[in-house]
């Protein structure tokens, strides 16, 4: 009965390296924003961290005041602030089954870590939707029925700037480990079955 | 009558052929930078007598910027802002005009190290220094005892040392240089500066000076390879006359070449051997990029060594009829006099030359005391027949060297070591100087090789009785060279200088940081935007940023009031300068780059308001960066006061 509960050492190693992996990702860009215009053959770039934003952060704001749309400021995100804890605790946690080894634990962890993935999209999506839509009406330019919400993913014409929004290294790691820990869940659950059904 | 005109078409045919002909087929084809693609070459070209440097591509031609130098600039505010006036400061007070001869590129080994441009003014004496991140003048120093510095600014294989040597002999600084004209012979003296470069900062500072017998200086190579360590300079009026040079100093058959042992000079030097002369002044104008301000100091000292003095610094080699150019070979073996009256080349051997100094082979009788050489035993040999008025020589990496010929206009290509001509090209019309691409260098780049024309008359669009000098790129990678391109230029090109673009392209400065904006009236933001009254002294604190000025409206002003308009460009963008412009101003606009801080002063002549704009189109929303300036009558009670939007 013992043993039917024990997790796989494979498991247990993606999950030891999937946990190192997320400590690491508090310190990588996470999301990136890249935008393209006539006069920026260069490109300009906003960079998402857990706990800052970076990039060209000024000449963005510098920027988008022609449409009055807020400057950005890291203090503004109470996000930056949790953030780095949150997913340094989801690191930890990803050790500690991984060193426990229980299956009920890598169960638990599986859908604490998707709800963590959920939650953390919905208010990305938010803020994207505030600063696109919370327009000051005294801007020099207004286009009638324009609101300037970047994509989440993939790409969108925003006047005369294309912006294209994508994970960054930090994001994928993410990814990667939310994957992993699915792939390594659904495993689990077949040798669980399997060895129950014997 | 139909015999009568066969006859003088027959005539007709014997003409040899135009320029029409010239051009070979595919030329348009290798000059063509498509739109968006970047030139191959950097080429950074003297302006002679505008006094600016202008960068080109090559091979498109394409003029990407004119650096200003030693003239005033209002496009750039260069000698109208407060903070680059100290660049044209001399011991004439404020000079706003020179002629700028010739430019050298910093050298690492023989090579181009792509750090900096030197460049040279020939009237009032000075050298400068140009950076290459970015493409401004970073230093500027006078030099002392000299009539005008046009042997120069020619660099050691390190670029140890700029040489500036006096074109004009003249008595040496001081009250005793009150003397008659004709009294030349006895108290005229030429001067040679060693200007040493620091290695990491490019500053200059003259380290000692060779005085030597009355004599025209005109240009000059330092040794490379084998002959690192000597320096060969061209001198004419060896006739030492003070008039009617045209015909007084053509007189000698032959005038020379100077080989100095610079190394030696600098052991003297260093062992103290030299005598401090404390009656000069002369300018030092350095401008710093933190505090985006020149400073301008006056030295009053400098060593002097006399030649004379010495047996073994230097030695004339004799050179037929007024050399121009002096020009060592990529391996430092062959030294070429360009005697510009003359009607062949000779081409002196380095070997020969410390084999005959080895042996004391010299003349009987010295030159103002310096050895002379016989003109045999430092011979490798002449070029034949190669034209007429040959001037300058550069070389390319397959062993030929390309003489210019001022007099029989065309550029002519010879084999160093045969002496052998192989091939001549046309020029339009009467090149002076020319430059292959790292042709004065260890191992030229080659390929390209530009002509630069005193006369254009009929090769472009005519535009009244000035007409532009030009440049002629010819492409030399083959056996013969091929005319490319023509191009015009700006003010008279002597000289210049081919860098790889991948060398230095991407040194190029983009913004400069506004964190380390150091200037004493940098303002930190627009918040901190205001005007501050002392006296009449009133300091606007001024910020720019797409597409405001901030403050926009200023009141309080008085007429007759010293305003000086501290602009601080808060920009960090790429390409994003503001400009600066308010009616009335007795002096330029400003463009204030990303992160620079630029001062104009201002004095109202009038009671009225004074509108103020950005004038380099920033934004969409240009147009609408602008502001007013309200000026009262002295004494006015009008309150100090200054808004950008609501109060």
């Amino acid at each position: 009965m013992e043993n039917h509960q024990r997790i796989k050492s494979l498991h247990r190693a993606i999950l030891l390296i999937g946990g190192m992996a997320l400590l690491a990702v508090i310190a990588l860009p996470i999301w990136r924003i890249e935008l393209d215009a006539a006069q920026y053959p260069e490109g300009l770039e906003l960079l998402i961290y857990s706990y800052k934003l970076d990039g060209q952060v000024d000449v963005i704001n510098g920027l988008n005041h022609y449409i009055g749309m807020k400057t950005l400021h890291a203090e503004d995100f109470i996000e930056f602030t949790v953030l780095p804890y949150l997913i340094g605790i989801y690191g930890l946690a990803f050790i500690a089954v991984g060193l426990l080894g229980r299956r009920k634990w890598l169960y638990v962890l599986l859908g604490a870590f998707l709800l963590f993935g959920i939650v953390s999209m919905v208010d990305f999506w938010q803020w994207l939707y505030n600063y696109g839509h919370d327009l000051d009406p005294s801007a020099p330019i207004k286009v009638p029925g324009m609101a300037y919400q970047p994509p989440m993913i993939g790409f969108k014409q925003l006047l005369n700037f294309g912006a294209f929004s994508i994970p960054d290294i930090g994001g994928w790691v993410f990814i990667a480990c939310g994957l992993l820990l699915a792939y390594c869940s659904v495993t689990e659950w077949r040798i669980g079955n399997v060895k129950q059904g014997s | 009558m139909a015999a009568a005109t066969a006859v003088s078409l027959s005539f007709s045919a014997c003409r040899p052929k135009g320029a029409g002909s010239a051009v070979s087929g595919n030329a348009a084809q290798r000059t063509y930078v498509p739109p968006g693609q970047y030139d191959e070459f950097y080429t950074f070209t003297s302006g002679g007598f505008s006094g600016q440097m202008s960068v080109y591509g090559l091979p498109s031609g394409r003029l990407f910027r004119v650096i200003p130098v030693f003239s005033v600039d209002p496009e750039k505010a260069w000698g109208f802002s407060e903070e680059t006036k100290p660049m044209l400061m001399t011991s004439h007070g404020f000079v706003p005009w020179d002629d700028l001869h010739h430019i050298e590129s910093s050298f690492t080994d023989g090579m181009p190290d792509g750090k900096w441009i030197f460049a040279n003014s020939n009237n009032t004496p000075r050298l400068a220094r140009i950076d290459l991140t970015t493409y401004r003048t970073s230093e500027i120093i006078e030099i002392p005892n000299t009539g005008g510095n046009h042997c120069s600014p020619f660099t050691t294989e390190n670029s140890e040392y700029v040489i500036a040597a006096t074109r004009f002999s003249v008595p040496p600084d001081g009250p005793a240089s009150d003397v008659p004209i004709d009294s030349y012979k006895e108290n005229f003296k030429g001067h040679i500066s060693f200007v040493s470069v620091d290695k990491e900062t490019g500053e200059f500072d003259i380290a000692f000076q060779l005085k030597t017998p009355g004599l025209n200086f005109d240009l000059s190579s330092a040794g490379k390879g084998v002959s690192n360590g000597w320096l060969f300079i061209s001198c004419y009026n060896s006739e030492q006359s003070h008039t009617l040079l045209e015909v007084n100093a053509s007189q000698n058959d032959k005038d020379f070449i100077m080989a100095i042992n610079w190394k030696k000079a600098e052991e003297y030097f260093k062992a103290g051997k030299g005598t401090k002369q404390t009656n000069v002044r002369y300018a030092h104008n350095k401008y710093d990029e933190h505090t985006h301000t020149a400073t301008h100091e006056i030295k009053t000292e400098v060593t002097v060594l006399d030649v004379a003095d010495f047996d073994d610094l230097a030695y004339l080699i004799p050179c037929p009829k007024s050399p121009h150019g002096a020009d060592v070979s990529p391996t430092g073996e062959y030294i070429v006099g360009s005697g510009k009256l003359a009607a062949l080349i000779p081409v002196f051997s380095f070997e020969k030359l410390q084999n005959a100094i080895g042996n004391s082979d010299f003349e009987s009788e010295r030159y103002d005391g310096i050895p002379v050489m016989k003109y045999e035993s430092a011979l490798h040999g002449e070029v034949e027949k190669p034209g007429l008025g040959p001037l300058h020589t550069e070389f390319d990496d397959k062993g030929n060297a390309y003489t210019s010929f001022f007099v029989s206009s065309e550029v002519v290509k010879w084999d160093i070591k045969t002496l052998e001509v192989l091939d001549r090209q046309p020029t339009y019309y009467s090149v002076g100087h020319l430059m292959v691409a790292g042709g004065n260098s260890k191992k030229p780049y080659g390929k390209y090789l530009v002509a630069y024309n005193k006369i254009t008359k009929d090769r472009f669009l005519p535009t009244g009785p000035e007409l532009a000098h030009s440049a002629q790129l010819f492409d030399i990678s083959g056996d013969k060279m091929e005319l490319l391109l023509d191009f015009p230029t700006i003010g008279e090109p002597h000289y210049a200088q081919s860098l790889p673009a991948d060398l230095i392209k991407d040194k190029s400065l983009k913004i400069y940081d506004i964190n380390n904006n150091n200037h004493p009236f940098k303002t930190n933001g627009e918040a901190e935007a205001r005007v501050e009254r002392d006296g009449n002294i009133v300091r606007v604190y001024m910020t720019t940023i797409r597409s405001h000025l901030t403050p926009d409206v200023i009141e309080g002003i008085h007429q007759g009031d010293e305003v000086y308009f501290h602009i601080t460009n808060i920009e960090q963008d790429w390409d994003m300068p503001h400009g600066f412009a308010i009616k009335g101003a007795g002096n330029s606009e400003l463009l204030v780059m990303p992160g620079e801080t630029q001062t104009i002063k201002w004095v109202p002549d009038r009671v009225g308001i004074f509108p103020f704009y950005c004038t380099d189109f920033c934004s969409a929303l240009h147009q609408e960066m602008s502001g007013y300036v309200r000026v009262s009558p002295k004494g006015s009670n009008v309150a100090l006061t200054s808004y950008t939007g609501n109060k």
